[in-house]
């Protein structure tokens, strides 16, 4: 079992959200307590802003 | 051999294609194109590529870079010409039409009323789509005239003026599923269905994916088909209609694979990331799409050194941030 050791505070709720790895910049993440989707802005230290809402030109 | 790849939002796929590209030994810079600024006049940074992998989320952006980054004589994975065919619906159609690939019947108008005869030439049930668009968004089954009505009055006057073209397609019976192949340098080494019971197959929409084998005729259908858009790397949709066999509904050239890897047990991930690898390596001109296209001159990418050698390098023109994975 992987013990997860990267944290991070929802800016939603200020839960804490755990990463099994380093994330990087542009990754996106979801909260566990309050369900929203969030981005990491900046991965020194790892801070998470709410990911934008989908668009019309997003897709395959 | 060093690979950049563009994206907007870093998804599983990303992140699996990330480590695949580093698995393979490659240098690969993840690059979030919010963060660009591109001077069309100067290669500048992207000189040390020797091929963009695009994985934008967003079509706008992908266009806007692949656009001034194929101009610039990068070689873009996949090339301008495969993403403009594959994200406009009736580009792909026309596409299909000119390479003889069985696809379903359409009828397109620019006006509402021509839009409405053209319906009713299909018949009901008919599907309208957006030319532009993806998970099934606004995609609509009409039942009858007034439904049909309905909708193209609401797209006439809430949206867009792309929303005004009427791209009506015919409604295929299909068995509770849609099949997905995906190609990959010209092969089509994955395929999976996705089931549903309601009409849209999109795993976007709630459709449950499950590995599917490739047969002799799913996979000469959706290399064709790929073949025909010019992609390097695609995902065809097809559908099974019980009059006329298979049918090319779309072909996605940002394909999602996250959960077809476990599915398929095809490692997805791993072979786009060779065959990017092969491209970059080999220099390898684009796949030409079947007729109909004005091309440029083949601009291919060049080695970097002969890049560097023909351009100006310097900070001048695309203002990157990424980190180098190793």
């Amino acid at each position: 079992m992987t013990t997860a050791t990267i944290t991070a505070t929802c800016p939603e709720c200020d839960a804490a959200i755990s990463f099994e790895r380093a994330p990087l910049n542009g990754e996106i993440a979801r909260c566990n307590d309050c369900s929203a989707e969030l981005e990491v802005i900046s991965t020194e230290p790892i801070t998470l802003e709410l990911a934008p809402e989908v668009e019309e030109d997003w897709g395959e | 051999m060093r690979i950049a790849m563009t994206y907007t939002r870093l998804r599983v796929e990303e992140r699996m294609l990330i480590d695949a590209f580093v698995d393979l030994g490659v240098d690969v810079t993840p690059i979030d194109l919010r963060h660009v600024i591109f001077n069309p006049t100067q290669l500048g940074e992207w000189a040390q590529y020797d091929a963009v992998f695009d994985r934008s989320l967003s079509l706008t952006n992908t266009l806007t870079s692949v656009r001034i980054l194929e101009s610039l004589g990068v070689r873009c994975i996949n090339p301008l010409h495969a993403i403009e065919a594959c994200s406009d619906k009736l580009t792909t159609t026309l596409a299909m039409l000119r390479a003889g690939v069985p696809t379903p019947e359409v009828r397109v108008a620019v006006d509402t009323e021509s839009g409405l005869q053209g319906i009713e030439q299909l018949g009901y049930p008919c599907v309208i789509k957006p030319t532009v668009g993806s998970w099934g968004r606004l995609v609509s089954r009409v039942n009858d005239r007034d439904a049909a009505e309905a909708i193209l009055e609401h797209r006439e006057v809430l949206g867009s003026a792309g929303h005004h073209v009427v791209y009506a397609q015919e409604h295929i019976d299909k068995p509770e599923r849609d099949i997905r192949v995906f190609v990959v340098g010209g092969r089509a080494i994955a395929a999976i269905e996705r089931r549903s019971e309601h009409w849209l197959t999109n795993t976007a929409r709630g459709a449950v994916a499950a590995g599917l084998e490739v047969s002799d005729e799913l996979a000469d259908l959706s290399q064709r088909a790929v073949h025909a858009v010019g992609a390097d790397i695609a995902a065809v949709d097809l559908l099974e209609c019980p009059r006329q066999g298979l049918l090319v509904n779309e072909i996605n050239h940002s394909m999602e694979f996250r959960n077809s890897t476990t599915t398929t047990g095809v490692e997805i991930h791993r072979l786009v990331a060779e065959h990017t690898v092969d491209i970059a390596t080999n220099h390898a001109s684009q796949p030409q799409p079947i007729g109909g296209y004005i091309q440029p001159a083949d601009r291919g990418c060049g080695a970097p050194a002969e890049r560097e050698s023909e351009r100006e390098v310097g900070s001048v023109g695309a203002s990157l941030r990424g980190d180098v994975l190793t």
